[in-house]
């Protein structure tokens, strides 16, 4: 077990990922194998087993085919193409590398990018004979818009056109001039042969005109890895650790600046401010955690911390919002639709999110901004993204984790597409909560109950108004502060510019739910008398109180019944067409699928759905039984 | 500030994932094989629910073939570590009396490990578990998501993966579908190797060379490790100074000659080493998609 060199790994060595991009048979699988090999990160069984499939499948006659060695996946051997990211692993006495080996096919844009999310630097690959491609071009603006400021340009197969200086430097010289575009920081360009090693490791004899690193040289030295590992204390919370009464901590990995005991933090998006009282370690507490590190903190106020919200600098916090401006790049089969529900998870937040059509889609060869209504599969594009509730973001320019998210199908749980924050719209992220001392907590203890809404919905003349107004009565004779937003009441003020179209409807639904989250806030229980016709707002409704706030009563009576009884005559106006848009006859009403209570109205009276709403609301625990 | 170390780094990416995964699913559970990933994986997730207990128990899909060494430290670990131990042999298997010496290496691997761990995942209704593979390990590995997706009949599509971003997983899945992730999915043999060491993580023993009775069948040398397997004609046991890099039923798994006796000794042999780890493993040989076939069955 001896080996030609005698390099020592030292303990303690650092890591740097980097991605491998190039058009097809540009040659990236068969220079990673040679780094592999170069490494000595190819053991002699793998080396045989190489040496056995060279001779079935390979290109290479009796030659080693590397690609081969990274083509994993048994149907890619066989098409010879390369249909998945692949990572590989290798380490020289100076660093560790983890090698993205991603696809050079153009179907295979999102592994790309996927690729490049993490990848500190770029190894991109030109063939001498061809010079630059489109998919150099494509491939290049990808890594730029990723956040990768560190590229090697490697100009592959030059053995081909007899080691000649002026074909690498007319593609050095093209390169760097499409690159000015670019973010690049720092461009490397090196000339190689990967299926015969040379400037791989050793100098190449072939060139001696070259002055530059090796490729492994450069990989070995290059100081890319971690960029932005300045900046302020960002934590998104994934954890929060309640192993008994006494301690509460909160676990995340620190995505940005570091963080010390004693310094001054604010949660987001609460606004509230205090100071981390310890970092607590398996040995120990420790000192400080830095950009990178899992750690879990405790903090000296007792302060409602939940899973997605950020824990940040005081003096530096991230922004809070929930609309943004985003480039977008799309992964799926099925295209963007604007306006559709999707969701997004951004740092260890997941919400509902709506995408607005885009502003332009990206020709990445051209960098030309084209019209577009939708984003197709490998699109790329500059959208609007409307979110469910405003999370903590900071710029992906500034962050990437802060600012990069993925979004996914709500249906078929696929990851379709991936986002990079630009700014929040409407300066939102300026306007920080407010955090104030008399809190919904407090009211609670004070009024003795907790607060909700009881959202009665049914068709017009269901009784809702009726039920509602009872069931007020007896809530205030037993001391529950309450109060009744009646649809007709609304429709006088707060609403009175709405009508009743589609439209409308939502917007005025909207509006109430914005004000009885006000009034939840407050400690009251809100009973609502609203038609509520679609389960969409129902659920919008639902979505800005808290879990168990929300008391869906759905007060079912026939539509039969209600047109017979027409107590304000809307029936027999909407029946003659004098009335438009009118709930159950020329406009739907969507049966609530899991209301918390129903009422038949067709066997209760008011005051027994009254008893049955009172009882479900004390075993809620909202209000107290009768002693 | 300083640069992480490379270890500093692959500790945090697992912690991350283990609590992110923990956060995401409703009745997570860690396979526990015995060997050195899986005292690795356990390690670190003592680490990273700390000062709370893991919120998870471990699984062991026993075969009934392991090292008596490997039962002795996972009994060990049982009592000492917390954690909920379940061990689980698939009653078919049992019933059958499957076993690698009559009915050879593939029917048992299928019985005992495949349909073993689908069973168990079903009756107790885990929909996350956690393993210690690697991608470093085998070809097919190295195109492993960290979270991968199972359908309800516990198969793995390589065209169907979800991209993984950043440090996003999307762990969204149906009912009836489970997620393996897979926490060490960066890791090489040799950084578990260095981190055993400089976290000071119990192993079992059979990963230090000793002296050791071994027979010599098909190109491998098999430790006796009870009585259970019959010699052929012309074998003889022998005293030999071997070691294990891979640790799986006892007749189904070669050692190596070594004279590797402590963590430092085998980080240098590591480091100098001209075979790969799984070299030892009966089970791989079928073919150069062997384990790629294994996995879309149901195999971790």
């Amino acid at each position: 077990m001896t080996r030609e060199t005698n390099e020592v790994t030292p303990r303690v060595k650092d890591l740097l990922r980097f991605i491998t991009c190039g058009s097809v048979d540009d040659g990236k699988s068969t220079l990673i194998g040679r780094l592999l090999h170069a490494a000595h990160a190819l053991p002699d069984d793998q080396l045989a087993a190489l040496a056995d499939d060279s001779r079935r499948f390979g290109t290479q006659g009796d030659d080693l085919d590397f690609a081969l060695l990274v083509d994993g996946l048994s149907a890619e051997r066989e098409q010879g193409i390369t249909i998945d990211v692949a990572y590989r692993f290798f380490a020289t006495a100076k660093r560790k590398f983890i090698v993205a080996d991603t696809p050079g096919h153009e179907q295979y844009t999102r592994n790309m990018v996927t690729g490049a999310s993490t990848a500190d630097l770029a190894v991109i690959l030109v063939d001498a004979r061809k010079g630059l491609l489109t998919q150099t071009r494509r491939h290049s603006h990808i890594v730029s818009l990723l956040g990768i400021r560190d590229v090697v340009l490697t100009v592959n197969k030059l053995d081909l056109v007899g080691w000649s200086r002026e074909v690498f430097e007319g593609i050095e010289r093209e390169y760097r001039e499409f690159a000015s575009h670019l973010d690049f920081e720092r461009i490397v360009a090196i000339p190689l042969s990967a299926l015969r090693g040379d400037n791989i490791r050793e100098r190449s004899a072939h060139t001696p005109w070259y002055a530059g690193p090796t490729l492994l040289d450069q990989l070995e030295t290059v100081d890319a890895a971690d960029h932005g590992s300045d900046g302020a204390l960002r934590m998104p919370v994934q954890w929060v650790c309640r192993p008994d009464l006494d301690f509460r901590g909160y676990a995340g990995r620190v995505l940005g600046g570091r963080v010390r005991a004693g310094d001054a933090v604010r949660v987001l998006p609460s606004g509230k401010q205090t100071r981390v009282a310890r970092i607590v370690g398996f040995d120990g507490d420790c000192a400080q955690a830095q950009r990178g590190e899992s750690a879990m903190l405790t903090l000296e106020d007792e302060v409602d911390i939940s899973r997605g919200d950020v824990i940040c600098a005081a003096d530096d916090p991230a922004g809070v919002a929930d609309q943004f401006e985003t480039t977008l790049i799309w992964m799926d089969d099925a295209p963007m639709l604007p306006g559709r529900p999707y969701l997004v998870k951004l740092g260890a937040s997941s919400v509902g999110a709506s995408f607005g059509p885009p502003k332009y889609a990206i020709d990445v060869d051209s960098f030309d901004h084209l019209a577009a209504k939708t984003l197709e599969l490998n699109g790329i594009g500059v959208v609007n993204v409307s979110l469910d509730r405003a999370v903590p973001f900071d710029a992906y320019a500034d962050n990437r984790d802060m600012g990069g998210f993925i979004v996914v199908d709500r249906y078929s749980n696929r990851t379709v597409g991936a986002g990079l924050v630009h700014f929040a719209l409407r300066r939102s992220q300026n306007i920080h909560w407010q955090a104030l001392d008399v809190d919904k907590q407090a009211r609670v203890r004070q009024n003795g109950h907790k607060p909700c809404v009881l959202w009665f919905t049914g068709l017009s003349g269901s009784g809702k108004s009726t039920i509602a107004n009872i069931v007020e009565r007896e809530l205030h004779a037993r001391g529950v502060r309450t109060y009744l937003l009646d649809g007709d009441n609304v429709r006088h003020g707060l609403s009175k510019d709405l009508g009743f179209t589609d439209a409308d409807r939502v917007e005025n639904i909207r509006r109430v739910g914005e004000v009885a989250k006000l009034m939840v806030d407050a400690g009251l229980v809100v009973l609502t008398a609203f038609i509520s016709p679609f389960r969409s707002e129902r659920a919008l409704a639902r979505s800005m109180v808290e879990d168990g706030e929300f008391v869906e009563v759905f007060v079912d009576t026939p539509l039969a019944v209600v047109e017979a009884r027409d107590p304000k005559g809307l029936y027999r106006k909407a029946r003659r067409g004098e009335l438009k848009n009118f709930t159950g006859i020329d406009s739907p009403y969507e049966v609530p699928e899991t209301p918390e209570l129903r009422i038949d109205t067709s066997t209760q009276t008011p005051e027994q759905a009254t008893t049955a709403i009172v009882d479900a609301l004390v075993a809620r625990g909202i209000v107290r039984a009768l002693a | 500030m300083t640069n992480l170390s490379h270890l500093q780094r692959l500790e945090a990416e697992s912690i991350d994932i283990l609590r992110e995964a923990v956060a995401e699913c409703e009745r997570p559970v860690m396979l526990y094989s015995i060997g050195k990933d899986s005292s690795v994986l356990l390690h670190l997730a003592r680490k990273a629910f700390f000062p709370a207990r893991p919120p998870f128990p471990l699984l062991h899909v026993d075969t009934t073939w392991k090292f008596r060494a490997m039962y002795e430290l996972r009994d060990r670990i049982a009592r000492e570590s917390g954690f909920e131990l379940i061990v689980f042999r698939n009653p078919e298997a049992e019933r059958l009396g499957i076993n690698p010496v009559e009915h050879g290496s593939a029917l048992h691997t299928d019985m005992w490990k495949t349909q073993g761990l689908k069973l168990a995942l079903d009756q107790f209704r885990f929909d996350l578990a956690f393993g210690g593979a690697r991608r470093d390990e085998e070809k097919s590995r190295a195109k492993e998501r960290v979270f991968s997706f199972r359908n309800a009949q516990h198969h793995w599509d390589p065209k169907q993966q979800r991209p993984e971003l950043w440090r996003l997983y999307n762990a969204r899945k149906h009912p009836g579908e489970s997620i393996r992730v897979f926490p060490l999915s960066n890791w090489t043999e040799l950084d578990v190797w260095q981190y055993i060491r400089a976290e000071n993580i119990p192993v079992v023993p059979l990963y230090f060379a000793a002296q050791r009775r071994v027979i010599e069948r098909d190109g491998a040398l098999l430790m006796l490790d009870d009585e259970r397997l019959p010699l052929r004609e012309g074998e003889t046991p022998q005293l030999r100074r071997v070691r294990f890099r891979t640790l799986g039923c006892w007749p189904l798994t070669g050692a190596i000659e070594s004279d590797a006796d402590t963590l430092d000794a085998i980080i240098r042999e590591m480091e100098t080493a001209r075979t790969s780890e799984r070299q030892g493993r009966v089970i791989d040989r079928d073919g150069g998609a062997s384990m790629e076939r294994k996995k879309a069955e149901g195999y971790f």
